[in-house]
């Protein structure tokens, strides 16, 4: 994982409560094996349904200058598919905005290095007046700025915060405790 | 100050406690695995050059992109994709090279994860118990402290057989009084999920309780757990007693002889202590609910199958909700044309609910123009039915009777429907394209979505059975 100290990009808004992992990783691809080049199923349903309300904004996104996607209440909810971070990574996705993620996508995106801001109400309300807004997300301090809004502090425990900032597995620091695990293994038995 | 029955169990399991620096190391007693969310997490121990720590501890079946229609005479199986059938080679190759004991096809006990793990008896109180998938949640039926995990925790407990984890909040949900004739667990977590939201219990771990909970029998334990999930939870979990010591008592992965009576004694253990405190309690009564169907495109937008649906503003979510579904909000589902009926998944898969699917439709005929799929939730149950000619009796009324598997509950193998059209489903998901792009899901008890099968339309299970019966 590289590390990742500031994202400063403009904004992407979908403006739609409980976005589910299906909707970000349709089932029907999951038969992959890969972790890389899934950005191309990103919302692939929404994105590619001229019917879907989103279909114009995907037409227009940029993901070069719109790293940072904005959505309602509860982003990531549903399954556990891990498949949901890497897409959104894929697609140039680094950050998501929203009033609170699913736990397990919660989970999965910060151990791939995709940053989650956890804004108020009003905050997101002001991001979803303003499209293409420029927002500086700084993993150091843990504060977003919003150009015009102010900064703000979001919630990012400080072992998350530590392994975006250096870029380490958190496997890695796992395999460091084996000996504990292996002490409480012994006790189990014993 | 007391423990919650979720305190107990974590204590238990924490390998390193949690500071201000770093979570929780969680020791897990069972990973189960299968063949969708294991392979990156698999080809991750290859490129560090890791054993699995401790293989004794997994178990793997094939479910999710395996097909359920049967192989054909020359042995070949019906996959959606070239993809697929590799995702289950490569599960197969992973568990060989690492010895991990797999349900694969030859396995008279293949079927759901979530299905078989407690029919085998290796879901046992107070375990920790994690797969990738989120539905992991199940097993808390039997006071375990289960749930779903990411490819990359997949990998963690694989090399480890820990978890980093920070201590999740607790919600009491208390179910008090009679469930009316008719009224299964799925009306009640429909219910539950209804009344608190699709992000009711973010952050915490459900214990349902109550003396609707100690009513119930394991499978619909089971179904109320399995969906915790869907109002946001982290796991979902009942105390175990003496209905959970009954099932459990002489499967093949239980403890037996004098290991199993230490083992029940340590078990009566598990439950809340009187003085103990949840962050969040809820209460609902029992008699309250009635049979419950999903109108929108979250398992939180529910309807007494008799009510109209709610109203809505344009803009709104339930306003795109309805777009998706072909609703106009206030109107009523009852008499609403349904394509096809799915019976199965980890919800409503096992043989209890294949009985009460069996009772509707015994000596009836389902409607011309619905079509029918029951997929037992695995071979076990597949075999239970046969011996009980249920199998006899879904084929007989019109419905196709398949091989255990996720099938249409997630739709990656093939078992879809078509785009625009309705299926009332016994899963637990109605996400917008779950079951294929475009198609419109409805999430109904078996009861339920048996009757809609025979009348074809969206029909009142009460009135319908006591104006055909016999």
């Amino acid at each position: 994982m590289d590390n990742i100290r500031l994202i400063r990009s403009k904004t992407f808004n979908l403006p739609v409560e409980n976005v589910d992992t299906d909707q970000i990783f349709p089932g029907r691809f999951l038969t992959t094996s890969q972790r890389q080049g899934l950005g191309k199923y990103c919302f692939y349903d929404w994105r590619n349904d001229p019917q879907n309300s989103f279909y114009q904004s995907f037409q227009e996104h940029d993901p070069e200058a719109q790293a940072v996607l904005v959505s309602g209440l509860n982003f990531g909810c549903g399954s556990s598919r891990e498949h949901a971070a890497w897409s959104l990574l894929g697609a140039g996705f680094r950050a998501v905005i929203s009033t609170r993620f699913g736990d397990i996508f919660h989970s999965n995106a910060l151990k791939n290095g995709l940053v989650l801001v956890q804004v108020s109400e009003p905050t997101l309300e002001f991001l979803m007046q303003n499209h293409r807004h420029q927002v500086n997300i700084d993993i150091s301090t843990a504060q977003i700025e919003i150009s015009g809004l102010g900064s703000y502090e979001f919630p990012l425990d400080e072992f998350s915060q530590y392994c975006l900032l250096n870029g380490i597995d958190s496997m890695d620091y796992l395999l460091g405790k084996a000996d504990q695990v292996r002490d409480f293994e012994q006790n189990m038995s014993g | 100050m007391g423990l919650t029955l979720f305190e107990k169990i974590w204590k238990k399991h924490v390998v390193c406690p949690e500071t201000t620096q770093a979570p929780a190391v969680l020791y897990i007693d069972l990973h189960l695995l299968h063949e969708v969310t294991s392979p990156q997490a698999f080809s991750q121990l290859k490129q560090k050059a890791l054993p699995v720590h401790q293989p004794n501890r997994c178990l793997a079946t094939i479910d999710h992109a395996i097909p359920t229609l049967p192989a054909g005479p020359d042995g070949k199986r019906s996959f959606v994709s070239a993809q697929a059938s590799e995702q289950v080679d490569t599960l197969e190759q992973n568990c060989k090279e690492h010895g991990i004991q797999i349900h694969d096809w030859d396995s008279p006990n293949r079927g759901i994860v979530h299905v078989i793990g407690p029919e085998l008896g290796a879901t046992q109180p107070g375990m920790t118990i994690v797969c990738g998938d989120s539905h992991t949640s199940t097993h808390g039926a039997f006071g375990a402290l289960a749930f779903g995990i990411g490819t990359t925790e997949v990998g963690h407990v694989l090399a480890t057989q820990c978890l980093l984890q920070q201590k999740p909040k607790t919600m009491n949900i208390e179910v008090c009084g009679d469930l009316r004739p008719g009224v299964s667990a799925k009306d009640v977590i429909l219910h539950i999920i209804g009344q608190i939201g699709v992000d009711g219990a973010s952050g915490c771990v459900i214990e349902y309780s109550g003396e609707t909970i100690r009513n119930m029998d394991m499978e619909s334990r089971m179904t109320l757990c399995n969906m915790s999930i869907e109002c946001g939870a982290r796991a979902g979990m009942i105390a175990p007693d003496e209905v959970t010591f009954h099932y459990l008592e002489g499967r093949a992965m239980s403890p037996e002889g004098n290991n199993w009576k230490r083992s029940v004694g340590v078990w009566r253990e598990l439950y809340s202590d009187e003085n103990a405190d949840f962050d969040q309690s809820v209460s609902v009564d029992a008699s309250d609910i009635r049979p419950i169907i999903s109108f929108g495109t979250n398992p939180g937008m529910v309807v007494k199958v008799i009510q109209a649906i709610p109203s809505a503003e344009a803009g709104d979510s339930i306003s795109k909700s309805l777009d998706y579904m072909g609703f106009k909000g206030g109107e009523t589902l009852l008499g609403k044309q349904i394509d096809v009926v799915f019976i199965g998944s980890c919800t409503n898969a096992r043989i209890t609910d294949l009985r009460i699917v069996a009772d509707v439709l015994k000596n009836r005929k389902i409607a011309a123009r619905t079509k029918v799929i029951i997929v037992p939730g695995s071979e076990s149950v597949k075999k239970v039915a046969e011996s009980e000619g249920l199998d006899k009796i879904f084929i007989d009324c019109g419905a196709e009777w398949r091989n255990p598997g996720c099938s249409m509950c997630i739709g990656m193998n093939g078992d879809i429907a078509k785009p625009g059209e309705y299926v009332v489903s016994t899963s637990n998901r109605n996400f917008e394209g779950r079951q294929g792009t475009g198609v419109r899901t409805l999430l109904a008890s078996p009861r339920t979505a048996a009757v809609c099968a025979l009348a074809g339309m969206i029909a009142d299970p009460d009135n319908f059975l006591e104006q055909n019966h016999g």
